[in-house]
């Protein structure tokens, strides 16, 4: 049976929700879409029906999303609730009926990424805890812990150059997009840390190998897919 | 978390009501009053940026929002007026004068199920005004305002998505009562000024002058410069 954090969606029963909410949390380039896939596919394997779900892909608001951001014309608290509109949309459009479907609905970050973006730019948490208090409680919430320095890196094997969110230039912390991208992802990792006070997190050293972190997820989300085998 | 009270050196007003209250006509003539006053003067509307506006009327054209959804666009929408005008003319020393303000969202978004202490949580980074009138018009009244005067209903305006009558006028009558009956609280919990809307144009529109001559020190907010402004 599937919960709420709050008071929940409006008309929605969740008694009868019997997949399985999986969320992995992390900085961008932290590994995240490698374990998706990879778990994705080892459930698949086994006979599961998977989901994939992502923040910044609803059928409402993506597109609208992306644009905003692109023109960097929208304040933080505009930008905050229209994130929070992208996952509302998504939490009952497509995760909701996977779970009522009986899937594992795997999530690449859920609210607390949202949130730890919302604070490190001045949001109050009490204020964004009560927004998401219509999310679902996920099963299991994995957060994927890589260092800064080591995140650089690893952006760079991915993309040519830093990002301005993603540095998070937009706060004006460094004059230049590396110190900046160090300086925020650091404050993200600390926004985590304090996020995990309230909810709990199994924190996986990022550090490891792909196909390490990979067992280690494995090893972690077996023991719940048990009650999806009567 | 609730609405806070401002420290800003302008002064927030705003107006509420049923749809064909007449509380437009209202703040206009308020506006009208202030201005000829030369007064720094600032009257919101509810045009948004392109972009949220693109997503919200995308979203209601295709009838895709929820009572969340629905709540979360439109506080959005709000959230950028408000980061855009209402807050950075506030703290410049303006009047501002709103058309609806977030107790319009309060009575829609309760109307359609969400709780009511999740929506003012979620409006509360928007301060409290100095002074919200409530013009309080009986329901048949309103109705018939509306409904002999412009009977193109939209489906979420008269509350379609709710599922209360397959006819639009009629289910735009039930809506109505509901988000009455929720104005009736908000506007004793929030503190709304109660002006009573069924008395002349004229007559309203003194008392709501008056009001504000009472409790905000008005010639403050004289503009310097000769021009004035007409925002």
């Amino acid at each position: 049976m599937a919960k709420f954090y709050g008071e929940g969606l409006p008309h929605c029963d969740v008694q009868a929700l019997s997949g399985k909410l999986l969320v992995i949390e992390g900085a961008d380039a932290s590994g995240i879409t490698s374990q998706i896939n990879a778990i994705k596919s080892w459930l698949e394997n086994q006979g599961y029906s998977v989901i994939d779900v992502g923040i910044k892909r609803s059928t409402l608001v993506s597109e609208e999303l992306i644009e905003a951001q692109k023109s960097n014309t929208l304040f933080h608290t505009t930008m905050s609730l229209f994130y929070a509109t992208d996952f509302a949309d998504q939490l009952e459009n497509k995760i909701i009926p996977a779970l009522r479907s009986g899937a594992v609905i795997l999530c690449d970050r859920y609210i607390y990424t949202l949130m730890a973006r919302d604070t490190v730019r001045g949001a109050s948490p009490e204020w964004l805890e009560k927004i998401y208090e219509f999310a679902l409680i996920p099963h299991l919430v994995l957060y994927l812990q890589v260092e800064p320095e080591r995140l650089v890196e690893r952006y760079f094997e991915k993309n040519l150059r830093l990002g301005y969110w993603e540095s998070g230039m937009d706060l004006g912390l460094a004059g230049n997009v590396f110190d900046s991208f160090i300086l925020y992802q650091k404050k993200i990792k600390e926004a985590f840390l304090e996020l995990r006070k309230k909810f709990p997190f199994h924190i996986i050293d990022g550090h490891l190998s792909i196909e390490e972190i990979t067992i280690e997820i494995q090893k972690t989300i077996s023991p719940i897919l048990d009650s999806l085998n009567p | 978390m609730t609405q806070i009270s401002h420290t800003y050196p302008g002064k927030l007003i705003a107006v509420e009501g049923l749809d064909g209250s007449g509380k437009s006509t209202q703040i206009y003539l308020l506006k009208r009053w202030l201005e000829m006053q030369n007064m720094k003067v600032f009257f919101t509307q509810w045009n948004s940026s392109k972009i949220v506006k693109a997503a919200s009327s995308k979203a209601k054209k295709r009838q895709l929002l929820t009572p969340t959804t629905f709540s979360l666009i439109h506080a959005t929408d709000f959230a950028d007026r408000y980061e855009q005008e209402i807050a950075p003319l506030l703290r410049a020393g303006y009047i501002v004068l709103s058309d609806r303000y977030v107790y319009t969202a309060y009575v829609r978004d309760m109307t359609r199920g969400c709780p009511k202490k999740w929506v003012k949580n979620l409006y509360s980074f928007a301060v409290k005004p100095d002074i919200t009138f409530y013009f309080d018009v009986p329901l048949s009244v309103s109705l018939d305002r509306i409904l002999s005067g412009r009977p193109e209903l939209k489906y979420f305006e008269a509350g379609m998505d709710m599922g209360l009558s397959t006819d639009i006028q009629e289910s735009f009558k039930l809506f109505q009562k509901r988000i009455c009956d929720h104005y009736d609280t908000v506007v004793s919990e929030e503190g709304l000024v109660r002006i009573d809307a069924t008395k002349p144009i004229r007559e309203q529109q003194l008392r709501v002058r008056n009001y504000l001559s009472k409790h905000i020190e008005l010639p403050q907010f004289v503009s310097q410069n000769k021009e004035v402004h007409y925002g």
